[in-house]
Order: structure tokens, then sequence, then C-alpha cells
């Protein structure tokens, strides 16, 4: 049976089309989720896509986190249902606490947009078994407020336990610390990242095919994981 | 009726670009003796009926600062003080 992954649209949200389209390419079925409808219609796993959700205001993903679709969606990912945040996704989940610290501005104040060389380091996760350790990947990168941030103890943890999921190479765009660009909760479900996957599944428009990997991973993960 | 106002800042620790940036500018101003700027959010409430700063604490904590990075302070005001703030 096709897995079927939902695809969050808020007021805002831009790449939920691509998040989509990404979804589809890897062999799942793409399942279109409203923000102001709690329902997850069956879904298997769930992405929350890039853009600016409620313009960003208060502070980005502040807002969303309160969403009705958002409730069920937390609950279900402490059960154990995989979740990625691209982006103003991964921004969101901080803010719901899904996953901890937080993205602030870039440390340099540009908006960044440029083709990113990243090393997936943990390929324990839902969204990143289809890696190898180290496996450097191009994806591009698009933030404002990417510049990732946590108290040094909470920075020693995730790198103790592997959950530093993905590392900037080549230069860090936003100033986050420890090079950070993705990272997990404990279980290994919900993942982070500010670079964009679902933008390098097609030859035509990404630099590469490597963000494809992201999503055929937790395709994997689901043929692996009980009914 | 008294209005409840919530300052929210960054925390002293965490790095505030936009703050530099005002900081970098002012020399241009020919303002050469302030030594750092930091840039905050003050928030203005007006309850329907008492102010309740326990609800406006509750309200910071949980949606107007991010607690892994923000610090807030609640305080009542009189509303002239904000409108004289404002002219």
């Amino acid at each position: 049976m096709t897995a079927r992954v939902g695809v969050v649209t808020f007021p805002g949200s831009l790449d939920d089309g691509d998040a989509a389209r990404a979804v589809r390419i890897a062999g799942a079925e793409p399942v279109r989720l409203w923000h102001g409808d709690p329902q997850l219609y069956g879904v298997d796993a769930v992405v929350l896509p890039g853009g600016f959700s409620y313009g960003d205001y208060l502070r980005c993903g502040a807002i969303a986190r309160f969403a009705p679709v958002m409730e069920t969606i937390v609950d279900a990912a402490r059960g154990g249902m995989p979740l990625l945040g691209i982006c103003n996704g991964f921004q969101i989940l901080c803010e719901a606490h899904l996953l901890p610290g937080a993205l602030t501005r870039n440390q340099h104040l540009h908006f960044r947009n440029r083709d990113q060389i990243l090393r997936v380091e943990s390929v324990d996760t839902a969204w990143t078994n289809a890696f190898q350790p180290g496996q450097e990947v191009l994806i591009p990168v698009k933030n404002g407020e990417g510049c990732y941030v946590a108290d040094p103890a909470t920075l020693d943890q995730l790198e103790a336990e592997g959950r530093v999921v993905a590392r900037y190479l080549g230069g860090n765009p936003n100033g986050s610390q420890r090079d950070i660009g993705a990272i997990t909760n404990q279980a290994g479900n919900v993942v982070g990242i500010m670079p964009h996957p679902e933008h390098a599944v097609e030859a035509l428009t990404g630099p590469s095919l490597d963000g494809l990997g992201f999503f055929t991973s937790v395709l994997k993960h689901l043929v692996g994981a009980p009914a | 009726m008294p209005r409840v106002v919530v300052d929210v800042m960054l925390k002293p620790e965490i790095l505030d670009p936009q703050g530099q940036a005002v900081a970098n500018a002012l020399p241009r101003l020919g303002v050469n003796d302030v030594a750092s700027v930091r840039i905050g959010r003050r928030i203005e409430i007006d309850f329907t009926g008492e102010p309740d700063l326990d609800r406006a604490r509750e309200i910071a904590d949980k949606l107007l600062a991010n607690p892994v990075i923000e610090d807030f302070t609640v305080r009542l005001v009189e509303t002239d003080e904000t409108v004289d703030a404002h002219s």
C-alpha cells in the first residue's frame, strides 16, 4: 500500500507545493492538510513546509504552533509518527517544543539563498536512513532566520546523543551554533532542517537530486515500522 | 483602566544582530558614545475587566516570549502614561 504523507498549508506557507511534489516523486501519496482542520486523514507521516506562516508575526513559527492541526500533529509525533519540519517548519517544531533550541535572525542579517553542502551525520532518523553516515549532500538553503541557538548543555547533549542530523560544510550560511543545519528528537521520528530538500528532487529545478533521500527515507522507515 | 505592558528582550547571552546593526549606524549620525544597543519588543494588553497580571504572565510565557532565547517582564501602567509615551 502506498504511504500517505501529509503536507500542511498554513497561511503564508510557500513550499507546500514543492514538498507535496517531492513526496510524490519519492513514491508516496501526498495529502494536503489545512492549518485550521485538526484532522490528519490517516496520514502515516507529516511535513511542515517552508514559508512565512502567519506572516512570521511575533516570532517565526510562534503562532503556527497554536494552529488546530498542530495539536493533533504534536500528539501524533509524541506517539512516534514521523514529522519533518523544513525551514519555517523547523522553526515551528522548536516553538512547539518538539525540538530543543530556537532559530534566530541570521547573524549577518542578510537573507541567504544559495546551494549548500551539508554533511549528514545521523542516519538513524526516520528522515535520513537512506543516507550513508558522513555523506555530503547539496541542497538549497534560503532563510533570514536560520541561526540555530541553544544553551551549551543542550548543544552538548545533542552531540552526545547523535542528534545533530546535518551540519553546514563550506561556509555556515547563517551563524548557526556548531554549524548545525538539522537536528532530531530523542526518538528520531521528528527532524527539523533549515535547508530545503524538497527543492533538490529533480534535475530540471534543483542543484542535485540529494533532497529525495529525505523523502525516500521516511518510506523505508514506514515499511519497517509496525502498522 | 490600567494597562498591562509586557517587555520582551533577548537574553543577554543571545547575540542581537539587529541591535548591533543599529549601534554600527550611530556614528553616521555623529553619535560616538554608545557602547551597545539591544532591541526588544513592547506589547500592550488591555483586559476587558480588571487587568490580570498572572494571566498576562501566562500569555507572555506561552506566546509572547520564547523562554529559550528571551526574557520578559510584566507591569501595570496607567493608560494615560502610554498615551503620553506616544505623543
